[in-house]
């Protein structure tokens, strides 16, 4: 008899252990004689119980975790036996974390192996390529558009209005980019989709340069992310040798290839005209809009930049057509969003889900509060730039429009939880620092304000001329909002604000000072 | 990013080489970079002009793109390179006792290597390994759920 299990190679399970895991089996196999595969996956991004082993059964894959090297021994005997023993979980699929879920983005990550293009095919990978090559580029472009997909970077710009624009741009040289960027704290579904299921992405880049004219592209990947640079790396390799990419796109008169271009741990680079001049090979500075990216973009050429997500979703609006997709969501937010629940929490993890769940929902129902048992106090969604929200904001719905009402972004879906021990004037200060850090120096109020901000925080939490210091705040952040050139300056003051107007009392107001003495 | 540790001394020769290497690449200028600092450690200055003659473009211009991102080293690293995430998802999770605590035990400042060379500690604005923080990085290997033990155990691994 063969026993296969599964066990993640994705990055956040190996931080937890999942290497040693998969060796302290093939050890525990080999000690007895038992016939053991052992596929390493990406992760199904429940990662309280990673490392998470699954087991191949005739009636599915059923789960356990989170597991140690010593519970191998334990563990063989009991797969081997009735599959009893006090880390299974059930049906993989049945875990109610997972089964609430709407997983069409991640529909296979945690499931095939990344490194296997025939697997991917085998779980309905490629089916979007064969549609996309039936339709054409204008009826592709056509269904993105209708999707509603929008841009899952953070901006949540229209994707389809991005590539009709490409397509319409007449040029020799057309790119399609990749923002691997990933760089806001709290979100890592891009580096799962890299490590768990690249052929989508690779899918995805594909078809967009069908629909736009498009024969290179280029996926750039942060330098903090090694593991998803090899596995991006060795999928497009497998992809050429499969006819994913190359001279003739799934076997069509389409060229494309690929390329992974690994940044240099500039945040900044997140942000696409950065992006663009880094891949030319120069400071990852931002350019001043227009001219578009669509229209002038990488070496001055029409450029489709998108975010890993972006990407990753187009495969299955091309499969199950734009009216599958459309029908999730909530107002103009179409489709689903992979949100990734962070920092001190329970139950953390990639959680997707159709647009419009509640924030308090997320945090409290799903993500189980927090780690530390303690009361939540904060969160802050949307990365660095993203505004820390109160539980009294907890019934604001998942959907771009809401959270921007409210003064927030849903950013690129991450939420990191804070407990009561924060101090939110630390937090403020800490926006402005890392805006401080990350500057690309380009526009004023972003190099110069960030460093001003941290020391009015400073003069604030002393009580130092308080009404004048934070009317000074509020007058700078209006100044970062809308004098900066890109997001980071621009977007910096949510943090900061949010945290001044629902937690004043951590920046030293006179009552908790004199309650203090 | 470059998983490598042992590195090996500056030389002009093994330099040209690996620029040389990237020049069939649109835009090579940050895989070369990449390619010297997985080569050596950190960027020699007396690459710069290498690269500006090889490119065709200012030394100025060279010199611009190696100082403007924080990957990039102007010295050599410590033995070990130890890179402590100090993001929000991971200030969260008790991150900052933890960084304290790695500074007071290696007796170096974050962003600095220690007098005997050992290891070089770096703050990191995120992993992306924020559902099991707090993280860090010792040689490329990746480790989550940092606590006072974990954190112990690596530091006592940088300091070999």
């Amino acid at each position: 008899m063969t026993l296969l299990i599964t066990i993640p190679l994705d990055a956040a399970a190996l931080a937890v252990g999942s290497d040693d895991v998969a060796a302290a089996f093939k050890a525990a196999a080999g000690r007895r004689k038992v016939t053991l595969d052992v596929i390493r996956t990406g992760s199904r991004g429940l990662y309280w119980l990673e490392p998470l082993v699954e087991v191949e059964t005739p009636a599915g894959r059923v789960a356990y975790g989170p597991v140690t090297p010593a519970d191998a021994e334990d563990l063989l005997t009991a797969l081997l036996a009735d599959g009893a023993h006090t880390l299974r979980l059930g049906p993989t699929e049945e875990i109610p974390w997972l089964k609430r879920q709407t997983r069409l983005t991640f529909a296979r990550c945690g499931i095939v192996d990344p490194r296997s293009l025939e697997d991917y095919r085998a779980h309905g990978g490629g089916k979007g390529l064969e549609k996309a090559l039936s339709l054409g580029p204008d009826a592709i472009v056509e269904e993105v558009a209708q999707s509603g997909l929008r841009g899952r970077g953070g901006a949540g710009f229209p994707t389809g209005i991005k590539w009709r624009t490409v397509a319409q741009t007449q040029s020799e040289q057309k790119y399609i980019v990749c923002n691997a960027d990933e760089g806001d704290s709290g979100t890592f579904a891009d580096r799962m989709i890299m490590e768990g299921d690249p052929f989508v992405l690779i899918e995805g880049m594909a078809i967009a340069g069908i629909a736009t004219a498009a024969t290179k592209g280029y996926v750039y990947i942060r330098s903090e992310y090694p593991h998803a640079v090899a596995a991006m790396e060795a999928a497009i390799v497998a992809a050429r040798r499969g006819g994913l990419l190359g001279e003739r796109v799934g076997g069509s008169s389409f060229a494309f290839d690929l390329e992974v271009r690994v940044g240099a741990g500039a945040y900044v680079c997140g942000e696409e005209t950065s992006l663009l001049d880094s891949l030319e090979g120069k400071r990852g500075q931002v350019r001043a809009k227009p001219p578009l990216p669509a229209h002038k973009g990488l070496f001055g050429r029409p450029t489709v930049i998108n975010n890993v997500l972006s990407f990753a979703s187009v495969p299955i609006i091309l499969d199950k057509g734009a009216a599958f997709y459309r029908d999730f969501g909530m107002g103009r937010s179409r489709g689903t969003m992979p949100i990734q629940l962070a920092g001190n929490i329970k139950h953390g993890g990639l959680f997707e889900t159709a647009f419009g769940i509640t924030l308090g929902e997320l945090v409290d129902d799903i993500g189980g509060g927090t780690r530390t048992g303690r009361p939540v106090r904060a969160v802050q969604v949307g990365g660095p730039l993203g505004a820390y929200f109160p539980r009294a904001l907890f019934d604001t719905p998942f959907d771009y429009e809401a959270f921007t009402a409210r003064d927030g972004l849903i950013g690129h879906g991450g939420i990191v939880v804070f407990d009561d021990t924060v101090d939110m004037a630390k937090q403020a200060r800490f926006a402005m620092e890392f805006c401080a850090i990350e500057s690309c120096g380009k526009c004023t109020p972003c190099r110069v304000g960030s460093t001003r901000g941290m020391e009015v925080i400073d003069h604030i939490v002393r009580n130092e001329n308080r009404a004048a210091n934070i009317e000074l705040l509020e007058d700078l952040c209006h100044t970062l909002k809308f004098g900066s050139l890109c997001a980071l300056g621009g977007f910096t003051p949510y943090p900061v604000m949010s945290a001044l107007t629902y937690f004043p009392e951590d920046f030293g107001a006179p009552s908790r000072l004199q309650a203090a003495e | 990013m470059s998983l490598k540790t042992a590195q090996v001394p500056w030389n002009k020769e093994v330099a040209l080489e690996r620029i040389r290497g990237c020049l069939d690449r649109d835009g090579p200028l940050l895989p070369i970079l990449h390619a010297l600092q997985e080569e050596f450690g950190y960027i020699d200055e007396a690459a710069e002009p290498l690269i500006a003659e090889a490119l065709n473009i200012t030394r100025a211009e060279v010199h611009g793109v190696v100082t403007f991102y924080h990957d990039f080293r102007h010295a050599p690293a410590g033995r070990h390179v130890l890179k402590l995430c100090r993001a929000e998802a991971c200030q969260a999770a008790g991150g900052d006792p933890l960084a304290a605590r790695a500074e007071a035990r290696l007796g170096v400042q974050m962003g600095t290597t220690a007098p005997d060379g050992s290891v070089t500690l770096e703050p990191v604005y995120c992993l992306g390994l924020c559902a099991v923080a707090p993280s860090a990085m010792l040689d490329g290997r990746v480790v989550g759920r940092l606590d006072q033990e974990r954190l112990d155990a690596l530091l006592t691994e940088a300091q070999r």
